[in-house]
């Protein structure tokens, strides 16, 4: 029996409930393929992102974080999403500082209705992940294994 | 510093004020404390020099609860703290009575003894009365002498301006000590490849012990109840046990304070493994000049933070990736 070694990447995805969260439904019910690497954590708005929650992720194994939110002026507590663009931002850039890869990261807005973006933009994800390879920077080293 | 006493002494006696705080005079010639003085002769002990280094805003918070006014000391760099504390309603103004002390630099014990100078019994030349242009050194080894720029601190030497930004009365005189580029450092490390960025931060931060000093006298760390003392975070109250968690504590700690730290340095003066923290507050300065314009905290008191704050048209985060 062969053992496939190729390198599957865990992605986290924290998508925002009134938007992305919507989208990644409207993608599975309109059959849109995505990879399974990429596991959806539903946070009520993308603002709620605390920097520690990618951090943590980080942490315990994943190769790379996205955060989805609705588009800047839909948000659904009308601002958050706003706020929560300034901090990723700045968190990304501290991130690149202390010398984590660029790409680990991403913020994408997708609103509910954008099914094919939704897919689209996690195929393109872990693809840009594999290339990268495993998050050897940003882990605790006693999750592994 | 007598100019000081003298007034302090009278603004005591006069009933104004109920307490002074200031510095009294530490167990070495280096190592003044600050402290809080309430009679007339506990004001003997007083001192005011260049080893004055620490930032007296922050023990404002628990002044701004005591009975009547508390005088307190602020240097031109720590009425930015005060400010900011000011915006954020943790101190009260009509609590505290402010002299803007003058200052020409403070120094770091630490790079005097860099230069081998050892077993300090006295030093002269750092009264902020003098010149302050070079340290006449007693040590048990003779007399040794050091120039007053070589033994300050790094964040003397990018100092934002020797210009109270609040006060009641001003006592000394300034000297302007800023001959550096604030953020050469900061520029120098994202030059780098991403390996010898993660290089450089693993050999600084394997430093840490975790003693979180830099939390405790961070005058924008002012939180009741701090994250770091949670027992649900992964590090709280024990050192950390791998390079993640050295990161973490240090991302989480400048993210907490990005766009009201003051860049008082005080972090890095009081870090006793001497690890470079303004580079992480510093980073996140420079970040939010350059993507959101120029803010400088604490520079007046009521203005709002980057990021308690947005615009519509604020760049992605994937600009990072262009930059």
């Amino acid at each position: 029996m062969s053992v496939n070694n190729e390198f599957r990447p865990k992605i986290v995805a924290f998508c925002c409930n009134w938007c992305s969260y919507a989208g990644a439904d409207l993608a599975g019910s309109s059959r849109l393929a995505y990879p399974a690497d990429v596991k959806i954590i539903r946070v009520p708005c993308s603002c709620r992102v605390n920097p520690m929650f990618i951090l943590r992720a980080f942490e315990k194994g994943a190769d790379g974080v996205i955060i989805c939110g609705c588009h800047p002026g839909d948000c659904h507590y009308s601002t958050g999403n706003y706020y929560a663009r300034r901090r990723m931002t700045l968190l990304f850039s501290m991130l690149d500082y202390i010398g984590v890869e660029k790409g680990r990261t991403r913020v994408e807005w997708v609103s509910a209705a954008e099914g094919v973006k939704f897919s689209d933009t996690m195929n393109d994800f872990v693809a840009k992940i594999k290339g990268l390879g495993e998050n050897v920077r940003l882990g605790d080293l006693r999750c592994k294994n | 510093m007598q100019e000081l006493i003298t007034r302090a002494k009278e603004l005591l006696a006069d009933g104004t004020v109920a307490r002074v705080l200031g510095w009294k005079i530490g167990d070495m010639p280096y190592n003044p404390e600050p402290a809080y003085f309430e009679t007339v002769e506990s004001l003997d002990k007083f001192v005011y020099n260049g080893f004055c280094g620490a930032n007296l805003s922050k023990y404002m918070i628990e002044a701004s609860k005591l009975e009547g006014k508390t005088l307190v000391c602020l240097k031109p760099c720590d009425t930015y703290s005060f400010n900011q504390l000011l915006t954020e309603h943790r101190v009260d103004r009509d609590k505290a009575y402010i002299i803007g002390v003058g200052c020409k630099g403070k120094l770091d014990i630490e790079k005097i003894k860099k230069t081998g100078i050892k077993g300090i019994t006295a030093i002269s030349g750092a009264e902020m009365t003098d010149a302050c242009d070079t340290l006449e050194i007693d040590t048990i080894y003779g007399k040794k002498s050091c120039s007053y720029a070589d033994g300050m601190l790094e964040r003397c030497h990018v100092c934002k301006g020797k210009e109270h930004k609040i006060y009641d009365e001003i006592i000394g005189e300034s000297r302007d000590t800023a001959d550096g580029e604030r953020f050469a450092e900061v520029a120098r490390i994202e030059a780098m490849s991403p390996e010898e960025k993660f290089e450089f931060f693993k050999s600084e931060l394997s430093k840490c012990i975790r003693c979180n000093a830099c939390r405790n006298v961070c005058p924008a760390c002012s939180c009741r109840k701090c994250v770091f003392d949670s027992t649900k975070f992964d590090s709280a109250q024990k050192a950390n046990v791998d390079s993640f968690e050295e990161k973490m504590f240090h991302i989480i700690r400048a993210f907490h304070v990005a766009g009201r730290c003051t860049d008082c340095g005080e972090c890095s003066r009081v870090c006793p493994q001497g690890i470079p923290l303004h580079l992480f507050n510093r980073k996140f300065i420079k970040d939010i000049n350059e993507i959101y314009g120029e803010y400088v905290a604490g520079a007046e008191a009521g203005s709002r933070a980057p990021l308690v704050n947005f615009d519509t048209e604020d760049a992605e985060p994937s600009i990072v990736n262009e930059r």
